[in-house]
């Protein structure tokens, strides 16, 4: 029998891109417990957790090329399709920087300097808490469909992207007081060590930056 | 005339043929929104479709059936040979009954307004002559293919902006709901109610004067909104589902008000489509009792009946099956967006139906379901499909046209 008025409506994009960011942020959230295993030099633990982060970062990447494929051309949404799959890409930069942090780490069999190990953690748990934000701001996604991008649950998910907006400038703080303490040390580390420390800085930093980037997309599809 | 029992039993079987395949497919299309939305249960949108798809036909179908009997072939131009025009209308009820067998068994979307229409069209031009068409009327009935859709999607995005202004967008969406949601329960009901009692009742012998229609759907209006309300008011909040604003509970309330506009929506349909089944029957037996093309007979009730209770056993025999398998597939229609669409073409349709306007009912809420999409209220519209519907149902008036002519000569050389 015909099913024809049925097949009018698409496949909603609106949970697998929550779940997609479910994924980035539990991927972003190993880095803690990498760096607090980097800390104690328990290296069985960083291994460990950098699995984690490769397993998550490859589902990830899987659940992006499935959203991709099923956002048809021919699909009218009451968003643009290209600013969901921009925000898609966002989201997905969260996993991947969370990945090449952990790779560089495990690579380089990466020590901490005591001396900065402790606003390091801070400043890993400061990104991670950004990522977190994203990923409350995008579980509004589904209600934001559900009132048409407008009214009290627009100024609702706004409020949330300026937490993040906020979460993202303390994490950028604290980046430049951890490179301020490295700077100190600079003259008493191997340099290619200190080269691959700001590496690692730069790159964790850019997990909260892409965190709000998402939130940024958010603002986007609000002011449509 | 002698033939003249073996031309109306045909007829009869015809036509309670083609109301049969409107009632297992057609209803579906009508009802499956409200499934899918949760609004009814399958086994109470069937009821509702029974009750509403017979009350709609007897009460609301006599233009749109008078249209179909006399207003697309010009009678003057058969009254020579009356026996022509039964003929032509037993060959369109098959053709049209045989397209829409064809089509809904490989799921193509045809509408069986566009299919009776082609038929008739096309058996007059080959059987009787190109000037036997009212080609003033065929336009103004293509026209309204072409504009009820945009009506219908006009006024569901207006409904739908409504709801997202005064409910959905603001701070306390779900007491708003409550105490929205009885005012548009008012509208649909006596919008509809005034429309059928304006145009449609005086077959069935009731006629109300203006004042006495307006207060009529008055009453009605309020009538329904008060035992909607009641139901409203027995809606308890669900706190697991709900999050910050309470959308869960919010989308039950207007589950409450899209039972109203499931049962506007199968009386808008029966009303309209059951023309496409009796109104060649109704043709077919005006001749063959009188013997001439005798286009100043009133309608018969019965033949609208006999209409109404086709839809109803196609209902009951395979509707269910369909409403189903439709309903279970549209469950991204939350009832919030789906009374909008149901609302906009019920009334759509029943407008069209008191001007006798053949249209086609799942095209109008094809476009009702695009006016909520124009206002940001459905997360994703398939257009791809959306264009494939509208093609099939072009190539669906030539495919009618050119079965009832083939139907035709066959009837002239048997009968």
């Amino acid at each position: 029998m015909a099913n024809y008025l049925s097949g009018i409506f698409g496949s909603s994009p609106v949970a697998p891109l929550q779940e997609h960011m479910d994924i980035a942020y539990r991927c972003a959230r190993q880095l803690i417990p990498l760096f607090e295993a980097v800390v104690k030099k328990d290296w069985v633990a960083v291994e460990d957790c950098r699995q984690t982060i490769r397993d998550l970062e490859s589902e990830a990447d899987e659940m992006k090329q499935e959203i991709r494929s099923n956002l048809p051309k021919s699909l009218f949404m009451p968003v643009p399709r290209e600013d969901l799959l921009e925000l898609l890409l966002v989201q997905d930069r969260v996993a991947n920087r969370a990945k090449d942090v952990s790779g560089l780490v495990v690579g380089r069999k990466m020590e901490l300097p005591e001396a900065i190990a402790e606003p390091f953690i801070k400043f890993v748990r400061c990104s991670v808490a950004a990522a977190r934000q994203a990923r409350k701001s995008v579980r509004e996604l589904d209600e934001l469909f559900e009132t048409g991008f407008r009214g009290a649950e627009a100024k609702l998910v706004e409020s949330m992207v300026a937490e993040l907006d906020r979460l993202e400038s303390e994490s950028d703080a604290l980046q430049s007081e951890l490179r301020g303490g490295l700077f100190k040390l600079e003259s008493e580390l191997p340099p290619v060590d200190v080269m691959f420390l700001y590496k690692v800085i730069d790159l964790t930093g850019e997990v909260a930056d892409f965190a709000e980037r998402v939130g940024r997309r958010l603002e986007l599809l609000l002011a449509h | 005339m002698e033939d003249m029992q073996i031309y109306i039993g045909l007829a009869a079987v015809f036509g309670l043929f083609m109301a049969w395949g409107i009632g297992a497919n057609d209803v579906a299309n009508a009802m499956a929104t409200s499934v899918g939305s949760k609004a009814l249960t399958i086994k109470q949108a069937i009821l509702v479709a029974a009750i509403f798809e017979f009350t709609g036909a007897v009460l609301a179908g006599g233009e749109v059936t008078s249209t179909i009997r006399k207003g697309i072939i010009d009678a003057a131009s058969v009254s020579d040979s009356p026996e022509l025009l039964i003929y032509g209308m037993l060959a369109s009820l098959a053709a049209a009954g045989c397209w829409l067998s064809i089509a809904s068994k490989m799921g193509w979307p045809v509408s069986t307004t566009h299919s009776i229409v082609g038929a008739i069209v096309g058996f007059a031009v080959v059987g009787i002559g190109i000037d036997a068409v009212h080609w003033g009327k065929i336009g103004k009935i293509v026209a309204s293919w072409v504009v009820t859709p945009m009506i219908a999607g006009f006024a569901a995005y207006l409904i739908y902006s409504s709801v997202q202004w005064l409910i959905i967008g603001r701070e306390n969406p779900l007491e708003r709901a409550r105490r929205y949601v009885p005012v548009y329960i008012f509208l649909a009901g006596f919008t509809i109610t005034l429309v059928t009692i304006f145009k449609g009742l005086k077959h069935a012998g009731l006629a109300l004067s203006t004042q006495q229609a307006y207060l009529v759907a008055t009453v009605f209006g309020i009538l329904i909104a008060l035992i909607g309300k009641f139901f409203i008011n027995r809606i308890q909040i669900d706190e697991k589902a709900d999050r910050e604003f309470h959308f869960a509970t919010v989308e039950k309330v207007f589950g409450v008000l899209m039972i109203v506009t499931a049962c506007g929506m199968a009386f808008a349909h029966g009303s309209n489509d059951v023309a496409n089944a009796v109104g060649p029957v109704a043709a077919v037996i005006s001749i063959a009792k009188s013997g001439v093309v005798g286009q100043q007979s009133p309608l018969p009730l019965a033949v609208l009946v006999l209409g109404g209770v086709g839809i109803v056993v196609g209902l009951a025999t395979f509707g269910r099956h369909v409403i189903a398998t439709v309903g279970s597939k549209i469950i991204h229609l939350t009832p919030s967006r789906g009374f909008a669409a149901e609302l906009a073409a019920a009334s759509t349709i029943v407008m069209a139906s008191s001007t006798g306007m053949p249209i086609s009912t799942t095209q109008t809420l094809v476009g009702a379901i695009l006016g909520v999409g124009m206002a940001r209220g459905i997360t994703a519209i398939n257009l791809s499909v959306v264009s494939r519907i509208f093609i099939s149902w072009v190539i669906t008036i030539p495919a009618g046209a050119i079965l009832a002519i083939i139907f035709f000569y066959i009837l002239k050389a048997v009968l």
